[in-house]
C-alpha cells in the first residue's frame, strides 16, 4: 500500500520537505474546527497521501474547546498527533492556541487568529481572559513560526464571521506546496454549495494575507 | 423514501455519490461510525434499530440515508436490539447499534439471543468511550462478550470497521450466533481511508418466521438443552479463530512482541516500529495456540490494551509470561504520548525516543471552557425556578445533566439513563425528611422514565417530577424520538401525548407549561411543594438548536441607563451575557451587555432581572 503512495512527492516547504504532516485545528465550539479540518483531510486524500482525523463529538462540543487532529503521510498510524509531534497548530481562536502550546516542537508553525470568544469562567468574573499583547509574548517564546491571521476580522468583511476557518485554511496553504487546485477540489468536497463561492474568497483572502507579509 | 434522501445528505457515503468518487479515486474517507454503516449496507442488512449515545450515534444516522432498508431510533437499547432479534428470527441481516452503557439496558435481550441463536446474520455495534469524553463510565464491552459466550470484533480503524461489520454478518450465519462489533471513540469519531464496494442484496434466509419452540422458546426445559449447544458453539469459534484471517502476525524484531487489538494497535505501530506484533481482530474467543506460538517466537511479551487487562489475563491463564497493565494504564484513553511515556518508563525504548518538546514560558492558568446549556436552552429558566425550591434533586443523563455546573448547581445526583425518578421515589419512601425533585428529560423519560413514574404513581411517593420536554434527543445532536412526531427516515407519525400518558398511569397533578414562561414554572412547582401526592411539570419547549426555532431568534438588548450591574442575570449561566466597559457609577460595578450573535431572545434574563433593564422581544421588535 504504502509504495505506490510514496511516489507522490508532496514538498513542505514550510518544514524542510517532510514527507508527513500532522496538524492540529483548535478553536471553539460553532467556529467550524471540524469543517476546516475535513478541508485539511480531504486535501491530503487528493495528494494521495495516507490520511487519518480524530475528534471528539458530544458533550465536550457545546460551548467548549474543540480540536481536530489530522496527519498527512506515506503511511499514517495513530489518528492522534502525540505531544511534540504537532507540526502546524491552525487555531481559530486567542486562548485555544494557548492551551495546546504543549503539543508543539520548536520548529512548529503557528497560523492562528487573535480573536477572543470569553468563556463562562471569565464571564462569571473568576478567571481573567489573556490580553492580545501577552498571548504573541508568550506565543513567541515557545516557536519562531507564528502567523497572526485575523480571520474573524477579515471573513466579517467579506460578508460572514463564520468563514474565519477557511481564511486560516488559505493562509495555511500559502506555507504549503500544495497546488490551488487541491485546495479547491477538497473544498468542493466538503463545504455545502451555496456556502462554496464565500469559502472560496475567504480561501483566498487568507492566502493572500500571509504571502503579502512574507514578500515584504 | 430513503433513496429520496439520500440525494440531498451525506457526503462520500451515499451510493450515489460514490459512482462518481469511484471514477476519482479508489479511497474514501470515512468516519469509523460511517464505516460500520457501510458495511451493514454492503452486507444486505435490510433492518437496523438503536438508541442514539455518544459515540455511536452516526452509526444509524448513516445507515438511514442507504437505499433497500430500514431504520429507526428505538425508545431504548433493549427495544432496539429486541427489534434486531425480530428481524434476524425472520431471516434478515439485521443491525442494532447502541453506546456501550446502552448494552447493560440491553443485556437481557443480548443473552437471550445468545441462547437461541438466529435464522440470519446479526450483528451488535457498541462504541466503547474510554476517557468519558461523553459518558458515565468506561466499561469495557470485550467482558460482555466472554459473558454471554458470543464472538467479539475489534476494529482499529475505519477500514476494518467496514470489513469486520461484513465478517462478522457472516459468522454470525455460520456459527448461529450475535456477533459484537466493538469500536471506541477514537474508531467511531477517527476518519481514515476505506475501500469500498457495493450492496450484495440477500433474499431471506427463511421462507417464513421460524416455529421451533425448542430453539425459540427458552423455557427452563428448552434452555437446558440450549445451554451446552452454546458452550459447544464458542469452544468451535474459538477453534476457528486460529485461522481467522483478521488474527494476523507481523514479524519484526524478535526481542519485543506485541499482543494487540482495536485502536491499540495503532499506537503499538507509531511508538514500537520495529516490534513483532499478533494484531487480533477477534478479541473474543481468543486463539490460544496462535498466541502461544507468537509467544514462543520473541524474547518479552506485552499485551498493549486500552481499559480492562482481558487479553493479558487470558494470556496469563495459559501459563504464559507477559506484561500488560504493569506497564500501560488500565484507566482513561491511550495516546500516542501516554503510550510512549509509559514504554520509556519500562525501559521497552530508549528516552530518545520521545520527540523534541517546546519549553513553555511561565503561563497563568488558563480559563477554562466547561460545557454548558447553550444560549436559548429551555432548560435554564426551569433550573432557575427549581433551584428556589432549595430541595434535593435527582437528575438524569441528557442536556440537562448540565444543571449541575455552576452557577446554577441545581443537581445532586445522575447515574443512567432512567434513574432519577427511581432514585427520588426511594428516598422519598425511606424517610427523606425534604420532597425530592426528580429532573427528566423527553427522550430518558421514553427510555426508562415510564416505568419509573409509574412505581411513583402506583406506590404513591410525593415526589415532584419535572419531564424536561425539549421534543428531541438533544445531548447527541436533536435525533427525533417518540415524543418528536417524525422518524428516522422523516416520516411524520404519530407522537407520545406525554401529559395523557401520565394521567393514564395514575397521577392526578399534571401540569404543561412553556419552559420559557418562569414564573408559571416557579408558580406550579411551588402550589406543588406543598402537596402530598406525587405531581408532574411537564416544561415544554422545543431545543434552541432546531432549525425551526433558529429562524425566531431575537437578540434583546440591555438598557444601560436602567442597568446597575447588580449580576443577578449571570447567576443564569447564559454564555450570551457578559460584563461590558461601561460602569455603573454609584456602585462602581461593570454593567452587562448582551452579545447579540449568541442570544436567542428567550427572555430568560428579561425576566429575572430586578432593574427591568432588559427588553424583551415585543419591544425590540417594536424598535
Amino acid at each position: 500500500m504504502s509504495e505506490n503512495l510514496n511516489s507522490t512527492e508532496v514538498t513542505m516547504s514550510a518544514l524542510n520537505d517532510k514527507t508527513d504532516m500532522n496538524f492540529l485545528v483548535v478553536g471553539v465550539g460553532g467556529q467550524g474546527v471540524l469543517l476546516a479540518s475535513n478541508v485539511l483531510a480531504e486535501a491530503g486524500l487528493i495528494l494521495n497521501l495516507d490520511v487519518k482525523k480524530s475528534e471528539v463529538h458530544g458533550m465536550s462540543q457545546r460551548g467548549g474547546s474543540v480540536n481536530s487532529h489530522v496527519r498527512w503521510g506515506p503511511e499514517v498510524f495513530s489518528p492522534l498527533i502525540g505531544q511534540g509531534e504537532v507540526d502546524v497548530l491552525v487555531s481559530l481562536e486567542r486562548l485555544e492556541t494557548l492551551r495546546y502550546l504543549n503539543m508543539l516542537h520548536p520548529d512548529s508553525i503557528i497560523v492562528a487568529d487573535p480573536h477572543p470568544i470569553y468563556p463562562i469562567t471569565v464571564t462569571a468574573g473568576k478567571m481573567v481572559y489573556p490580553e492580545d499583547g501577552a498571548v504573541r509574548s508568550w506565543v513567541a517564546q515557545v516557536v519562531r513560526r507564528v502567523y497572526w491571521v485575523p480571520g474573524t476580522r477579515l471573513a466579517e468583511e467579506l460578508g460572514n464571521a463564520r468563514a474565519a476557518n477557511m481564511v486560516l485554511i488559505g493562509a495555511l496553504s500559502a506555507l504549503l506546496d500544495v497546488p490551488d487546485d487541491v485546495w479547491h477540489q477538497a473544498m468542493k468536497r466538503r463545504v455545502p454549495a451555496r456556502f462554496l463561492d464565500l469559502n472560496f474568497r475567504a480561501f483566498e483572502v487568507g492566502k493572500s494575507y500571509v504571502t503579502q507579509k512574507e514578500t515584504r | 423514501m430513503a433513496v429520496d434522501r439520500v440525494q440531498t445528505r451525506g457526503p462520500n457515503t451515499s451510493p450515489r455519490e460514490e459512482t462518481s468518487a469511484q471514477e476519482r479515486e479508489t479511497w474514501v474517507l470515512l468516519s469509523g461510525n460511517e464505516a460500520i454503516a457501510r458495511g451493514a449496507w454492503e452486507a444486505g442488512v435490510v433492518f437496523a434499530s438503536g438508541y442514539p449515545g455518544t459515540p455511536s450515534t452516526e452509526i444509524l444516522e448513516t445507515f438511514a440515508r442507504f437505499p433497500g432498508i430500514y431504520a429507526e431510533w428505538a425508545p431504548n437499547e433493549k427495544v432496539a436490539l429486541d427489534a434486531a432479534i425480530g428481524a434476524a428470527y425472520a431471516g434478515r441481516r439485521a443491525l442494532a447499534t447502541m453506546k456501550h452503557v446502552g448494552l447493560n439496558v440491553a443485556a437481557d435481550a443480548f443473552f437471550y439471543a445468545s441462547m437461541t441463536g438466529l435464522e440470519a446474520g446479526l450483528v451488535i455495534a457498541v462504541a466503547d468511550d474510554p476517557g468519558m469524553h461523553s459518558s458515565q463510565n468506561e466499561q469495557d464491552t470485550r467482558n460482555y462478550a466472554k459473558f454471554a459466550r458470543v464472538p467479539c470484533l475489534d476494529p482499529a480503524d475505519s477500514q476494518d470497521a467496514r470489513d469486520m461489520v461484513m465478517v462478522g454478518l457472516d459468522l454470525s450465519e455460520r456459527f448461529d450466533t450475535p456477533v459484537i462489533v466493538r469500536s471506541t471513540t477514537r474508531i467511531s469519531h477517527g476518519f481514515s481511508r476505506v475501500r469500498v464496494g457495493m450492496r450484495e442484496e440477500r433474499p431471506p434466509r427463511v421462507r417464513r418466521f421460524p416455529r421451533n419452540p425448542a430453539k425459540y422458546v427458552m423455557v427452563p426445559a428448552n434452555a437446558r438443552k440450549r445451554h451446552p449447544v452454546v458452550e459447544e458453539r464458542i469452544r468451535r469459534i474459538a477453534e476457528y479463530a486460529e485461522t481467522f484471517p483478521l488474527n494476523r502476525v507481523e514479524m519484526r524484531d524478535e526481542s519485543l512482541g506485541i499482543i494487540t487489538s482495536g485502536i491499540a494497535y495503532q499506537y503499538a505501530r507509531e511508538i514500537f516500529p520495529h516490534a513483532s506484533i499478533l494484531k487480533l481482530g477477534m478479541v473474543w474467543p481468543l486463539p490460544r495456540d496462535l498466541i502461544a506460538d507468537f509467544s514462543r517466537r520473541v524474547k518479552r511479551l506485552i499485551v498493549l490494551e486500552e481499559l480492562d487487562p482481558f487479553i493479558e489475563e487470558h494470556v496469563h491463564m495459559m501459563g504464559i509470561p507477559v506484561e500488560g497493565k504493569s506497564i500501560f494504564p488500565q484507566i482513561g484513553e491511550f495516546n500516542p504520548h501516554v503510550v510512549r511515556e509509559a514504554a520509556i518508563n519500562a525501559g521497552l525504548i530508549p528516552e530518545t525516543a520521545r520527540p523534541p518538546r517546546v519549553s513553555l514560558p511561565d503561563l497563568p492558568e488558563l480559563p477554562g471552557r466547561p460545557p454548558v446549556l447553550c444560549p436559548g436552552c429551555p432548560h435554564r429558566g426551569v433550573f432557575w425556578a427549581i433551584k428556589k425550591l432549595h430541595l434535593p434533586v435527582n437528575g438524569d443523563i441528557g442536556c440537562y445533566t448540565l444543571g449541575v455546573v455552576p452557577p446554577l448547581n441545581t443537581i445532586h445526583t445522575t447515574g443512567c439513563m432512567g434513574a432519577g425518578i427511581g432514585v427520588a421515589h426511594g428516598a422519598a419512601k425511606a424517610g427523606s425528611p425534604e420532597k425530592h425533585v426528580a429532573v427528566i428529560g423527553d427522550s430518558t423519560f421514553f427510555h426508562t422514565g415510564i416505568p419509573a413514574l409509574i412505581n411513583v404513581a402506583y406506590n404513591r411517593s410525593p415526589v415532584i417530577v419535572v419531564i424536561m420536554d425539549n421534543r428531541v434527543t438533544a445531548m447527541t445532536g436533536d435525533q427525533p424520538n417518540p415524543g418528536t412526531g417524525v422518524t428516522l427516515m422523516g416520516e411524520k407519525t404519530q407522537e407520545v401525548d406525554i401529559e395523557a400518558l401520565v394521567r393514564a398511569i395514575g397521577i392526578k397533578h399534571v401540569t404543561t407549561v412553556d419552559a420559557y414562561d418562569e414564573k408559571k414554572v416557579e408558580q406550579v412547582l411551588k402550589e406543588y411543594k406543598r402537596l402530598d401526592e406525587p405531581a408532574v411539570l411537564i416544561a415544554r419547549h422545543p431545543c434552541a438548536l432546531l432549525p425551526e426555532e433558529r429562524k425566531k431568534y431575537v437578540p434583546l438588548k440591555v438598557n444601560p441607563d436602567l442597568c446597575d450591574g447588580c449580576g443577578v442575570c449571570l447567576q443564569t449561566g447564559c454564555p450570551a451575557l457578559v460584563r461590558s466597559k461601561a460602569i455603573h457609577i454609584p456602585s462602581g460595578r461593570q454593567k452587562v451587555e448582551i452579545d447579540p450573535l449568541l442570544c436567542t431572545g428567550c427572555e430568560l434574563c428579561a425576566q429575572v432581572c430586578p432593574q427591568h433593564a432588559i427588553t424583551f422581544r415585543a419591544q425590540v421588535l417594536n424598535e
